[in-house]
C-alpha cells in the first residue's frame, strides 16, 4: 500500500512538474494571438489537439475580410469630371478677370487586340468665359482636347512601337527641361490647370529598342509640334515691338513650320541603368519649340532650326536623389550668333537634389543655367534700344511637399527664382482627397518682378488663384 | 499487489503519455537558434518562391470610420534565385525587385511604383505617372512612412532588413516563437522595439506589436488568414491597427501565384511606361 500511494504521489508530482515546465496550452496566456484562418488545421497528427475550451475553433478573434469587402472589378473605362476656375488677383487691361472657368470630362479607355494595345484619352471641355469653341486639335483649342490616341505593339520582343497621338516625357528636371524637347503647354500651366496639362501631346512614332548594351528610343514627329506658348490669350506677355505688355488685344502672331515630313522633328535617347544610376545621352533635330526668332518684316515670331545634344545622370545621392543634366542648343539658323533676330546657341545645365527630410516632408532644389554662346557677337549686332539679354540666365527652384492626414492632404510650394533676372514665380498648391472619388484643390500662380520684360516678370499681371473639384472614376 | 501494479501502470502510462504528448513541442527539443528563426521568418514573409504575383486590396478605415480603398497588383522577383531555392533555409541575398501597378482609387489608375530593394545600400525607387508619361525617382530614404496612405508602412510591405535589429527569443510556447526585436539605430525609427509571434511550424509572423519609447503599443499587425498556394503557406488576409490614431487597414491578397518565371526586364523603365499586361491579369 505504501508503494501504491508513493507511486501515486510520484505520478502527481511528475504531472505537476510537467505542467509547470510544459504548460498544456499556449492559449492559456492572455496576450498570445489566436491562429488565423488556414493555420488551425495544420497541427500535425503527432501533436496534441489543444484542450477543449482553449481550442482556436472557439476563438472570437479577428476574422478575415470576406470577398464582399473587396472593391469591384475595374472597368475598361476611366477618367474624371471636373470644374476649375481661375481668377486674376489684379486687373490686367489686356485680359479678362477670369482666366479660366471650365468644366472638363476626360474619358480614357484601352483595348488590346492580339498583340496590339489601343489607347484613347479624350477630354471634352467647355469654358463659357471664352467664346470660341472651334476644335483645333493641334493647338488643343475648342471643346475637344484629344490627349492620346495610339497603338502600341512589340516586334521580336526587343522593340516597342508606339504610333499616334501620345504624351512624351524624358529627362531629369522638375518643371525645368533641358533635353525634353516634347511640346509643353505653358498656358495651361500658368492659368492653373492640373499639372498633367503642362505636357501637350505629340503626333509621333516612337520606336524603342531594348538591348543589353543600352536602350534606344527614337521619336519621329512628321510635322512640327510646337509648345502651346504664351501668345496673349488668357495670359498677357511682354511684347518687345510694342514696348509694353500685350494680351488678347495684340496676340503674338507666328509663322510656324507646318509642312508634313519636311518640317519634321526627330528626338533620340540612348539610356542605360547601371546599378540604379540612370545614364542617358540625347539628341534632337528640329526647331525652337517656342518662338526662338522674330521676322522683322512681318513682325511675326518664328521657329528657327535647332539641334540639341545632351546627357543626364540620375540616382541615389547622400540620403536622397541627385540629378545632373546638360544640353548644348545649336541654333542652326544663326551659327555665329550674328543674327539679332534669332536666338544664339547656348548651353543649358541643370543640377538637382531631392530628399525626404522627415516622414512625408520632401524638399527638392535645382540650379539651372542658360549660357549664351557668342555673347559678344550678339551684343555687337543688337539693334539700338533693344533689350539686352544676359549672358547667363540662372534659375533656382525649390519644391516643398508635405503630406498630411494619411497622405490625403498634400500641401506644396514650388518656387522659381532667377537671380540674374531678379524675378520669381511661386506655385502654392493644396490638394485634398475627400474620398476615393472626389478631390478638391486650390492653388496660385504668382509672378514677382523687378522689371517688366524678364522671363517670369512679364507675366506679373496674370497672378491668379484657382480652385478645382474633380470626380475620378 | 495487483492493485499496486495497476496503479503503477496507470501512473507510468500517464507519465509516459504526458511525456509523449509534450515532447514534440517541448521548447528544448530541436529548438532552432534565434538566427534561424529570424531568417526563416524573413523568408516566409517576403521571399517565398523565386518570384510571385498578387492582387492586393486595402481597406483603410480612419478613426472616424471613413473608408478608403486601394487596389493594386504586385509583381516580385528575387534576384539570383531559382525555383529550387524554395527552402526556408535558403540564404536570401536581399536583392529583390518589386513592381506595383495601381488600379484604384481611380485617380492613381495605371500608376506604377517600382523598387529595387538592396541589402547593403539604399533602395532604388521609381514612380511612373501615366498622364505625364513621367518616370520619377522617389527620394524615400525614410522607410517608416505610410505605404499608399495606409496604416502599413513601406517597410511592412517590402520587408525590414533583419540586420537592422537585435533579435532576442523572449519565449517559446506550444504554437509560437516570440521574438523581441530592438533597433540598432533607434533614432531612425518611430518605435523602441517590436515583438513578433511566429508560428512554429510555418514560421509565418502571426502578430507583431510595435511599442513606443514608453512601452505603449503603437501599431499592431495580425495575420487573419493563411492559404496554401502551390504548397506555399501564404498570408491572404492581414490587418494593421494604428493604436495611436485609431485607424486600421485590412489587406487582402487574391490571385496569388508563385514561380511565374517573370523576366527581369519587367522591372525596368520599359515596363514602367508599358505595363506588362500578361502578368497583370
Amino acid at each position: 500500500m505504501i508503494s501504491k500511494s508513493f507511486l501515486s504521489y510520484i505520478s502527481i508530482g511528475i504531472i505537476v512538474v510537467l505542467s509547470v515546465f510544459f504548460p498544456p496550452s499556449v492559449n492559456g496566456e492572455e496576450d498570445e494571438p489566436d491562429l488565423p484562418l488556414g493555420l488551425e488545421d495544420q497541427t500535425k497528427p503527432s501533436e496534441p489537439k489543444l484542450p477543449l475550451g482553449l481550442s482556436t475553433e472557439e476563438k472570437t478573434g479577428p476574422q478575415a475580410p470576406s470577398e464582399k469587402t473587396l472593391p469591384g472589378t475595374v472597368s475598361d473605362f476611366g477618367g474624371f469630371w471636373e470644374v476649375r476656375t481661375s481668377i486674376r488677383t489684379q486687373n490686367d487691361p489686356y485680359e479678362k478677370n477670369i482666366s479660366m472657368g471650365e468644366t472638363r470630362f476626360q474619358l480614357e479607355t484601352q483595348k488590346s487586340i492580339k498583340n496590339f494595345l489601343l489607347s484613347l484619352t479624350n477630354d471634352f471641355l467647355y469654358d463659357p468665359v471664352f467664346d470660341h469653341h472651334t476644335v483645333r486639335l493641334e493647338e488643343g483649342d475648342g471643346f475637344i482636347d484629344l490627349r492620346e490616341v495610339n497603338v502600341i505593339f512589340a516586334l521580336f520582343n526587343v522593340v516597342d512601337i508606339k504610333l499616334g497621338r501620345q504624351i512624351l516625357t524624358w529627362g531629369t528636371g522638375d518643371m525645368l527641361f533641358v533635353n525634353d524637347l516634347f511640346p509643353k503647354d505653358w498656358k495651361s500651366f500658368f492659368i492653373g490647370r492640373d499639372v498633367e496639362y503642362l505636357k501637350a501631346p505629340s503626333d509621333a512614332l516612337k520606336i524603342s529598342v531594348f538591348t543589353d548594351i543600352a536602350d534606344v528610343d527614337l521619336v519621329y514627329t512628321p510635322r512640327f509640334d510646337s509648345d502651346r506658348f504664351i501668345e496673349g490669350e488668357r495670359i498677357s506677355y511682354w511684347n518687345s515691338i510694342l514696348g509694353r505688355r500685350a494680351g488678347s488685344d495684340d496676340k503674338f502672331e507666328v509663322m510656324k513650320p507646318d509642312d508634313w515630313f519636311e518640317d519634321s522633328e526627330a528626338a533620340l535617347r540612348i539610356s542605360k541603368n547601371i546599378r540604379g544610376y540612370e545614364l542617358s545621352a540625347y539628341g534632337y533635330y528640329g526647331f525652337w519649340k517656342s518662338p526662338g526668332g522674330f521676322d522683322p518684316d512681318s513682325g511675326k515670331g518664328t521657329f528657327p532650326d535647332l539641334s540639341v545634344y545632351g546627357m543626364s545622370i540620375r540616382g541615389n545621392l547622400f540620403r536622397g536623389i541627385g540629378n545632373l543634366e546638360v544640353g548644348y542648343y545649336e541654333s542652326r539658323d544663326d551659327p555665329d550668333g550674328n543674327n539679332p533676330y534669332i536666338r544664339n546657341s547656348e548651353f543649358r545645365n541643370l543640377l538637382g537634389y531631392e530628399q525626404e527630410i522627415v516622414a512625408d516632408f520632401i524638399l527638392g532644389v535645382q540650379y539651372y543655367v542658360e549660357y549664351m554662346l557668342d555673347y559678344n557677337t550678339y551684343l555687337d549686332h543688337l539693334p539700338e534700344k533693344a533689350i539686352k539679354a544676359d549672358e547667363y540666365r540662372q534659375v533656382i527652384t525649390m519644391r516643398l511637399t508635405q503630406f498630411l492626414m494619411n497622405q490625403n492632404l498634400k500641401i506644396s510650394l514650388f518656387a522659381f527664382y532667377s537671380p540674374s533676372d531678379q524675378d520669381a514665380y511661386l506655385r502654392p498648391f493644396i490638394h485634398y482627397k475627400i474620398n476615393d472619388n472626389w478631390a478638391a484643390e486650390a492653388g496660385g500662380n504668382i509672378f514677382l518682378e523687378a522689371e517688366d520684360d524678364t522671363f517670369f516678370g512679364q507675366f506679373e499681371k496674370n497672378n491668379n488663384v484657382y480652385t478645382g473639384l474633380r470626380y475620378s472614376f | 499487489m495487483h492493485q499496486i501494479k495497476w496503479v503503477h501502470c496507470i501512473s507510468l502510462n500517464i507519465c509516459f503519455t504526458l511525456v509523449l504528448l509534450f515532447l514534440p513541442v517541448s521548447p528544448y527539443a530541436k529548438q532552432p537558434s534565434v538566427e534561424e528563426i529570424v531568417q526563416k521568418t524573413n523568408h516566409m514573409a517576403y521571399y517565398q518562391g523565386k518570384d510571385g504575383r498578387a492582387k492586393v486590396s486595402m481597406v483603410i478605415t480612419d478613426s472616424q470610420g471613413r473608408k478608403r480603398h486601394r487596389l493594386f497588383l504586385i509583381l516580385r522577383m528575387d534576384e539570383g534565385k531559382t525555383e529550387k531555392d524554395n527552402s526556408p533555409d535558403h540564404q536570401e541575398t536581399g536583392e529583390q525587385r518589386l513592381y506595383v501597378y495601381f488600379l484604384r482609387p481611380a485617380d492613381v489608375n495605371k500608376m506604377v511604383f517600382m523598387v529595387w530593394k538592396h541589402a547593403k545600400r539604399d533602395d532604388d525607387r521609381w514612380l511612373y505617372l501615366p498622364a505625364l508619361d513621367l518616370v520619377k525617382r522617389i527620394a524615400g530614404k525614410d522607410k517608416r512612412t505610410s505605404f499608399a496612405g495606409s496604416d502599413f508602412y513601406y517597410e511592412d510591405v517590402s520587408g525590414r532588413n533583419i540586420d537592422d535589429d537585435i533579435h532576442e527569443l523572449e519565449k517559446v510556447t506550444n504554437t509560437y516563437y516570440v521574438l523581441k526585436n530592438t533597433p540598432k539605430h533607434p533614432d531612425t525609427v518611430e518605435f523602441s522595439y517590436f515583438t513578433m509571434w511566429i508560428h512554429k511550424s510555418t514560421f509565418l509572423p502571426i502578430k507583431i506589436i510595435f511599442y513606443d519609447k514608453r512601452g505603449k503599443e503603437l501599431r499592431i499587425y495580425e495575420t487573419l488568414k493563411v492559404e496554401r498556394i502551390q504548397g506555399f503557406p501564404t498570408v491572404s488576409a492581414s490587418r494593421m491597427r494604428n493604436v495611436k490614431d485609431g485607424g486600421e487597414t485590412l489587406m487582402t491578397y487574391t490571385k496569388v501565384e508563385y514561380n511565374l518565371s517573370l523576366p527581369a526586364s519587367i522591372f525596368t523603365e520599359r515596363y514602367l511606361r508599358k505595363a506588362p499586361r500578361k502578368y497583370l491579369k
